[in-house]
């Protein structure tokens, strides 16, 4: 399925697949459309099949010319049945995408893959980003794996953590006194003057495109078969919409049979401009300051909002919000569970599950899939002061007495 | 009041390959009104028949969306700077 054009999603002008993101006409965002499909159904299961375990072999939805050449192997992460938390949440089915398995530990390593191979086929040389953390991680560690040159500028006060994990991989990390919508207004005012690809800014529509590989993932490793509900979180709403596209994609291909899943959104209560949208029956997300342990998430001036409130009213799903409190529960409920630890955007991706579940909001009987797009390593002090730790002597008695005597052990 | 306004790349072929303009007005809007009588293409571009903002344009006022001040109703000053560009995603 080649791509043959960048097309306005407001007004449906197109454009070359070329380095390029917004409509000259009306500003609207330019994606990236395709050509129809000239193969079957069975041709394109046995290329998907025969291809490599990563993202690549969903080679025939992705946005590039040639064979894609990027040095980390990404995706292709495991979905796990959740039965001990769904028994938490009485839900009869649940499954749980692991993101945190891709090389930097998030999701971004996906969109940074599609963007990265189509920005080399462009022919740029330096790469860059503007990124909550998880993004600059992804961009350092590929552009480093592709021999590049990259500039990642984040939020001053970011984690330490990612901050960390980051300038590992001898990337220039540009740290910016301000939110992350500071950050990306300078990026989109940078990207004009400077022959970088920018990943999330002037190579965008291709970058977006990264995201559809986790629907596409997921009903394959269900057998060909959808999920009927989704929940994912949503920050700018890219990754949101992109999966529901994933999942159309391969329903219009003849690879799966039904309809799109119930798409329900995840935001913190600190930054929810789209939630607050949706629950005031509008598409206008008025932006917001972000104040939230949700770093990952905590865009006030979602890009892609109007569209994620359109896509929960089509598949009748919703955008729910939780506190802080219910995210740090919610990222301890899914390690206690499930054995993944995740970061605070995991923690508002389970806490909104539990949230619709507490509510009667989803069938017993549905098959659900929640997206856990990022490592708890990356936010360790969401969990610190939560649990105890048993200081003793190197004695049994002191053992005894800390646990036989208490009756764990 | 004389204000600077910045334009973005996608914007300059409309404004005579200027990458800023100088306008007058006491408000945002006057000064985008004022920006539109210089460069008429503009209006189009930025504003839907309405007048208000096409919903990916985001318009800045010494660095702060004018979503968080008064809109096209902000007052300006003399001196100040005005930033067109177009709404994108994050990560």
């Amino acid at each position: 399925m080649p791509a043959d054009a960048l097309k306005c999603k407001e007004c449906s002008t197109t454009y070359p697949l070329d380095a390029r993101y917004v409509c000259e006409r009306c500003f609207g965002p330019l994606e990236v459309s395709y050509a129809p499909l000239t193969s079957t159904p069975d041709e394109l299961r046995r290329r998907i099949q025969a291809g490599p375990h990563t993202l690549w072999r969903y080679a025939d939805f992705l946005p590039l010319a040639g064979p894609p050449r990027t040095a980390l192997p990404t995706g292709w992460t495991p979905l796990m049945r959740a039965d001990r938390l769904a028994e938490r949440l009485g839900l009869r089915e649940l499954w749980v995408k692991n993101e945190t398995a891709n090389p930097t530990h998030s999701f971004k390593d996906r969109v940074v893959s599609v963007a990265l191979a189509r920005a080399i086929e462009l022919g740029f040389e330096t790469v860059a980003c503007a990124s909550t953390g998880n993004l600059a991680n992804a961009v350092a560690a590929h552009a480093a794996a592709a021999g590049l040159p990259s500039y990642v500028f984040i939020p001053a006060d970011l984690e330490q953590e990612k901050i960390l994990a980051t300038g590992a991989y001898g990337t220039h990390i540009v740290a910016v006194r301000g939110n992350y919508d500071a950050v990306n207004r300078l990026c989109t005012e940078l990207s004009g003057d400077r022959p970088w690809a920018f990943v999330n800014v002037n190579v965008r529509p291709y970058y977006a495109e990264g995201s559809k590989t986790l629907a596409f993932e997921t009903a394959e490793q269900l057998g060909w078969e959808l999920p009927d509900r989704v929940v994912a979180p949503i920050a700018s709403g890219s990754l949101y919409t992109k999966v529901a596209r994933g999942f159309e994609e391969f329903i219009d291909a003849g690879l799966v049979t039904g309809d799109v899943p119930i798409m329900c959104g995840a935001q913190a209560e600190g930054c929810s401009p789209v939630a607050q949208a949706f629950a005031a029956g509008t598409d206008v997300c008025r932006p917001v300051k972000p104040d939230t342990i949700a770093k990952s998430l905590a865009i006030g001036n979602p890009a892609d909002g109007p569209y994620a409130v359109e896509l929960a009213n089509a598949t009748g799903g919703s955008i729910e919000s939780v506190t802080d409190d219910e995210i740090r529960a919610g990222v301890r409920l899914l390690a206690e569970t499930t054995g993944i630890f995740t970061e605070t955007a995991g923690g508002v991706t389970t806490a909104v599950l539990a949230k619709l579940a507490a509510a009667g909001a989803i069938d017993p009987d549905e098959r659900v899939v929640a997206y856990i797009t990022g490592d708890g390593l990356k936010t360790l002090d969401t969990v610190r002061g939560t649990f105890e730790v048993a200081e003793i002597a190197p004695s049994v008695d002191e053992f005894e007495l800390a646990f036989v005597s208490a009756g764990t052990a | 009041m004389a204000v600077k306004v910045k334009l973005p790349t996608q914007l300059r072929d409309a404004a005579g390959n200027q990458s800023e303009a100088q306008v007058d007005g006491a408000t945002v809007g006057e000064a985008l009104d004022s920006l539109y009588a210089q460069h008429g293409e503009l209006r189009s571009r930025i504003a839907d028949d309405g007048g208000a903002l096409r919903r990916f344009v985001n318009v800045y006022l010494g660095g702060e969306d004018i979503r968080f001040l008064d809109g096209l109703d902000t007052p300006v000053s003399d001196g100040d700077e005005l930033t067109i560009l177009p709404a994108v995603a994050g990560g």
